[in-house]
């Protein structure tokens, strides 16, 4: 099938981009999105064109380095679907795409669909973790956890950091990301020790970052390539509630 | 004061600043629903509400406070997340959102804006004074004619549509802002969520027909004098 | 050179505490007068660098990725073994040894897999305390499964992502670390020297893979944990960003390459759909519990739609051949068996590269609901990738490269004949000798990261005067000088060739003659192959864009040149090893049902070859290999 690609362009995070137009010919249905970028780069190289610059590593949906906006939606239009793991059978011959980079003041574009999300790291930097020196622990088993309790963690942490929520927001939140880390924590005895000052310390780390703050329009679960669920925001609220009561 | 620094802070003080006025609004509208009894409900429910004297006042501040609070952030808010992301996508499409969360900054200055007029009007009698109750004459038993009052204003057509227009707005507000404030206050969980976004638009559209019920049916000759 | 592996000696149980005991410590208030460099955050280098941070060493740890969380440590699904014995079914730190040093084909250091076996639980531990949620019981008890090449349940996992929720444990330790100062991350770089002084690692030289700037970091000791090379076969089921690169750049500079020929293809992967493919993925191991390999008898069936093979046509080739293990032989057995259906003619699929993996047994005896709880991410997975529906027709799987046994040759203490420099994880090729079972990659990254080099490291510290060479040194000014040169000259080629198109092309030829089966005259052909490829690269590549700022072609330039070096020492090896043993198997070498024929009288010792410079042959030096606790003996899975 021949598609037309309507691609950001940007040299650096200080120059202006625009959209430009490219075809994609002769595209496998069976291709995965980025092996038709791919083979759109192997074009333009060979017509003395700077190839698209786009993050991409695992290409199996787990490491959360790629992602673009396609066509208005964070990974494309596929659910739970990041955007390596887009097929090209999603689309049909004749279709226009227009591919953005993650639009938000705290992922500045490195180069084309390149963003720099740093910020989400220093997130977790603030809090996102339990302050257990290597060695100085118990048993494994020595503390109980509840199966429901332990499937709620996982289902947060399933999250893989690769920023279609705050692309999503129409806020540039980065607040399900935050909340995700925030309720796996809270809900584990070895994190629930940490809880108040976490919730606090990542919150405040999201504001200063430049993220927006959660209004609650739920793009950011519609958008995640993990369906990490919103009700992690309503515990992390719970949990700033909790902390002001200490 | 870090609570209203803070991001889940302010948006806590939106919930629950917001929760206190959806209860306003829900005693304005039982008051208001007197009207269908008549001269005798509206007027003696108006004349109650005199009789609290400094109480009356009370409430008027903390109302005056709660809306303050509300707004004030709201706008704050609301610039900080136009500021996260500075340049827009050519192409944005939301999937799960509504019109009314899209909208509530422009629907809540716009409600701001007709509370000021509904004040202006009903209250300060500063729009229409030739149908203020310091003009009509007192009732029957020698209250304030609040009944005459709304029926005149409402039998015009435009003041109508303003009050109607305006009850739009609060819709859309209430559509996105019902459920949202449960969210924030931590009340939902996945099962939950969808369920509550839909007692929160059936309450929205409750409140909107109940207010709009009044001029409606004063326009349609329902109620009269 | 004959190599010392420097292992402790006396009774195999009490060797580590013995040589922990032993080895020199560094004063606490010393420690942060050490700077130690860190490549590669992946289990190994995240919990490396997280650890000597708390440890209170000076910490720079580097990598590729634009976060720590990347690392492609990421991707393994089925879990990790410890010999916790929760299950009570006879599992223990001895037992765990065993199986690992008979998976490995008796191919491994027993010391070093017996301190891997120890330190296994104290894994499980920390994992647990950093939050990881392991899949759990009802009683709120850990849950453990088993996994191919064990007959216990040893196997901890977080649901199909324990690998991404191990290493997300790694990295919030490192990110607390960074937080408190003692680590300073820097992305976005990737390591393209090694700079050695007076024989000793004193540093490396990368390129910020952002500004496109060449800077130097020095280091009183550089630990590399840069993961595995299998991508020199282009498909793979690793990121395409995993390299040989900076093992490579090390080799050059004097480490030794030990057993690059021991590569892991990996069983249960989607097959190749078309020449788009830019890589393979992975189908956990884990289906094989249910699953059941199959292609059909006749040939003429191949074409025939699956549910139109009769029962009785079909070919359960590994129930056939290894009746008591069937379906759950290891990696290596089970990736030649599909090997041999397919080159019998009778594979399916595209190219007829393929076998098919059944679940209509299991779906009527426990229904297909219990196979959608215990399998359904990956039915999932399989749908997206191939838009077929697992659950009516049955999978097609082939095998695909996936892991690098072999690696940087180290001692007992992880560190490589280059004194100063650590190598850890699979970008070492200590325990997993010549064959890697399941669920053993994560519990090796975290047992040298988190309990092994915090150790080591002190001992070689305590003797190393701190920050006697920093980058002031001349060596460091060469090496930039040296790494710039070459991306110069990447640069100026200005060819006709994509850099993608000769990772192909080399991937074509080691898949094909260095891949699941090698023969002494695939190897020889692919020794004539590579070097006339290489010689074609740097006369026709074609890199766009500049030295400067971001350039992802220059970056897959590099990478790809390394390949094309490593490729030949990989085949070299391949060729000397006269046997088959474990991932390599040469057709020699083989029983007459096909089965993999070992050598101990004249290859029961660990290969480790050294550069020599362009277009020289390597050096061969041998570890020889003792067995003293495990009997030799052949490994059957019958």
């Amino acid at each position: 099938m021949d598609l037309t690609l309507y691609v950001w362009r940007q040299n650096g995070p200080e120059e202006k981009g625009k959209l430009e137009q490219y075809a994609a010919k002769n595209v496998s249905p069976d291709s995965s999105f980025l092996e038709m970028l791919d083979e759109v780069n192997n074009d333009l190289i060979e017509n003395g064109i700077d190839p698209i610059e786009f993050d991409n590593d695992c290409r199996e949906g787990i490491c959360g380095t790629c992602g673009c906006v396609v066509n208005g939606i964070p990974h494309g239009p596929q659910e739970k679907t990041t955007a390596c793991q887009l097929h090209m059978r999603q689309f049909s011959d004749g279709d226009s795409l227009t591919l953005e980079p993650w639009r938000a003041k705290a992922f500045p574009v490195v180069k084309d669909l390149v963003v720099d999300r740093t910020a989400l790291d220093n997130i977790i930097e603030s809090g996102g973790y339990t302050s257990a020196y290597t060695g100085e622990v118990g048993e494994a088993n020595q503390t109980l956890i509840s199966k429901p309790d332990s499937d709620y963690a996982m289902d947060a942490a399933e999250c893989i950091g690769c920023g279609a929520c705050v692309a999503a927001c129409p806020n540039g939140s980065a607040m399900l990301f935050t909340s995700a880390k925030i309720a796996q924590m809270a809900v584990l005895p070895q994190g629930e020790i940490e809880a108040a000052e976490r919730v606090q310390n990542m919150t405040e780390a999201m504001l200063n970052a430049g993220f927006g703050n959660c209004t609650n329009h739920y793009e950011c679960e519609a958008a995640c390539p993990k369906g990490v669920s919103v009700k992690f925001i309503a515990k992390t609220n719970r949990e700033f509630v909790k902390a002001l009561a200490k | 004061m870090q609570m209203l620094q803070s991001s889940i802070g302010r948006k806590l003080v939106m919930a629950l600043t917001g929760l206190c006025l959806v209860g306003f609004v829900l005693v304005h509208l039982l008051g208001n629903s007197s009207v269908f009894i008549g001269a005798d409900g509206i007027n003696a429910y108006a004349e109650h509400l005199h009789a609290l004297g400094p109480v009356v006042w009370i409430f008027r501040i903390v109302l005056l406070s709660l809306f303050g609070l509300h707004i004030f952030f709201g706008i704050q808010l609301t610039l900080e997340n136009r500021a996260a992301r500075p340049i827009d996508y050519n192409q944005k499409k939301n999937i799960r959102t509504s019109f009314g969360a899209e909208t509530m900054i422009y629907t809540g200055l716009a409600i701001l804006a007709f509370a000021v007029y509904h004040l202006f009007h009903f209250t300060v009698h500063a729009t229409n004074p030739e149908i203020s109750v310091g003009v009509l004459p007192l009732d029957a038993v020698g209250r304030h004619d609040v009944f005459t009052m709304m029926v005149l204003s409402f039998q015009k057509f435009f003041i109508s549509a303003v009050y109607v227009g305006a009850m739009v707005t609060l819709l859309l507000h209430l559509s996105h802002g019902v459920q949202s404030l449960f969210q924030t206050l931590g009340v939902l969980g996945s099962k939950t969520l969808p369920v509550m976004e839909k007692i929160a638009r059936a309450a929205a559209i409750v409140i909107f027909v109940g207010f709009i019920s009044i001029p409606v049916s004063i326009l349609l000759g329902l109620i009269n004098l | 050179m004959i190599l010392d592996g420097k292992c402790p000696t006396g009774p195999i149980e009490k060797t580590w505490d013995k040589h922990r005991f032993d080895m020199k410590l560094v004063n606490p208030a010393n420690k942060r007068k050490y700077k130690v460099i860190v490549v590669g955050t992946g289990l190994a280098g995240g919990a490396a660098a997280a650890t000597m941070g708390e440890l209170g060493y000076n910490v720079e740890a580097f990598c590729y990725q634009d976060s720590a969380r990347r690392a492609h440590s990421i991707a393994a699904q089925g879990g990790i073994n410890a010999a916790k014995n929760y299950h009570n079914d006879g599992d223990s730190v001895y037992r765990l040894f065993y199986d690992t040093i008979k998976g490995g084909d008796f191919r491994a250091r027993e010391a070093d897999v017996w301190r891997l076996a120890q330190v296994s639980n104290n894994i499980i531990d920390q994992c647990v305390a950093q939050g990881v949620p392991f899949a759990r019981e009802y009683s709120g008890l850990l849950s453990n499964r088993s996994f191919g090449g064990a007959q216990v349940s040893r196997t901890f996992y977080a649901r199909g992502q324990t690998g991404q929720q191990l290493l997300l444990g790694a990295y919030q330790a490192l990110s607390r670390q960074v937080k408190a100062g003692t680590v300073d991350l820097k992305t976005r770089t990737e390591m393209l020297d090694l700079v050695v002084v007076d024989g000793v690692a004193k540093g490396i030289t990368y390129r910020n893979l952002v500004t496109g700037e060449i800077e130097s970091s020095w280091g009183d000791a550089v630990v590399l944990a840069t993961g595995g090379y299998v991508n020199v076969f282009y498909l793979s089921t690793n990121a395409m960003g995993c390299s040989v690169t900076a093992a490579w750049k090390a080799s050059k500079k004097g480490a030794f390459m030990a057993n690059p020929c021991y590569t892991q293809i990996h069983p249960t992967c989607i097959p190749q759909s078309g020449e788009h493919q830019s890589k393979l993925t992975l189908m956990s191991e884990s289906l094989r519990n249910d699953g059941r390999c199959w292609v059909p008898k006749r040939k003429e069936d191949c074409e025939k739609a699956a549910a139109d093979i009769a029962e009785d046509d079909r070919d359960y080739y590994l129930e056939r051949k290894y009746p008591s293990f069937g379906n759950l032989a290891p990696r290596d057995i089970a990736s030649r068996a599909a090997k041999e259906q397919c080159d019998d003619e009778r594979g399916v699929g595209p190219g007829k590269r393929g076998v098919y993996l059944g679940f209509q047994t299991a779906i009527d005896r426990v229904g297909e609901p219990m196979i959608k709880e215990r399998y359904g991410n990956l039915f999932e997975m399989y749908e997206k990738i191939t838009d077929e529906n697992a659950y009516k027709q049955p999978m097609r799987i082939y095998p695909a490269p996936h892991y690098a046994m072999g690696g940087l040759w180290v001692d007992y203490n992880c560190m490589s004949n280059v004194p100063g420099l650590f190598v850890l994880g699979e970008a070492n090729f200590s325990v997993h000798g010549a064959n890697r079972l399941g669920a053993s990659a994560l519990m090796q990254g975290l047992a040298d990261g988190y309990f092994v080099i915090p150790y080591t490291i002190g001992n070689y510290l305590a003797g190393v005067k701190p920050g006697e060479v920093t980058t002031d040194h001349a060596e460091f000014k060469k090496s930039r000088e040296e790494v710039t040169e070459k991306t110069e000259k990447l640069l100026n080629i200005n060819g006709k060739r994509t850099v993608s198109s000769f990772h192909r092309e080399l991937g074509k030829i080691m898949w094909e003659n260095v891949g699941m089966a090698r023969s002494e005259e695939s190897l020889k052909y692919a020794l004539k192959a590579i070097p006339e490829l290489r010689d074609e690269f740097w006369q026709n590549v074609k890199v766009t864009g500049e030295a400067k700022g971001r350039n992802g072609q220059l970056e897959d330039a590099g990478r790809v040149a390394d390949f094309l070096e490593f490729a030949e020492v990989l085949a070299t090896d391949a060729l000397h090893r006269k046997e088959s043993c474990g991932g390599h198997f040469r057709t020699e070498y083989q029983t007459d049902d096909g089965e993999a024929t070992r050598d101990d009288e004249n290859f029961c010792y660990a290969a480790a070859w050294e550069y020599k410079g362009e277009g020289k042959a390597p050096e061969l030096h041998k570890e020889p290999l003792k067995f003293e606790n495990v009997k030799l003996a052949v490994r059957s899975y019958k």
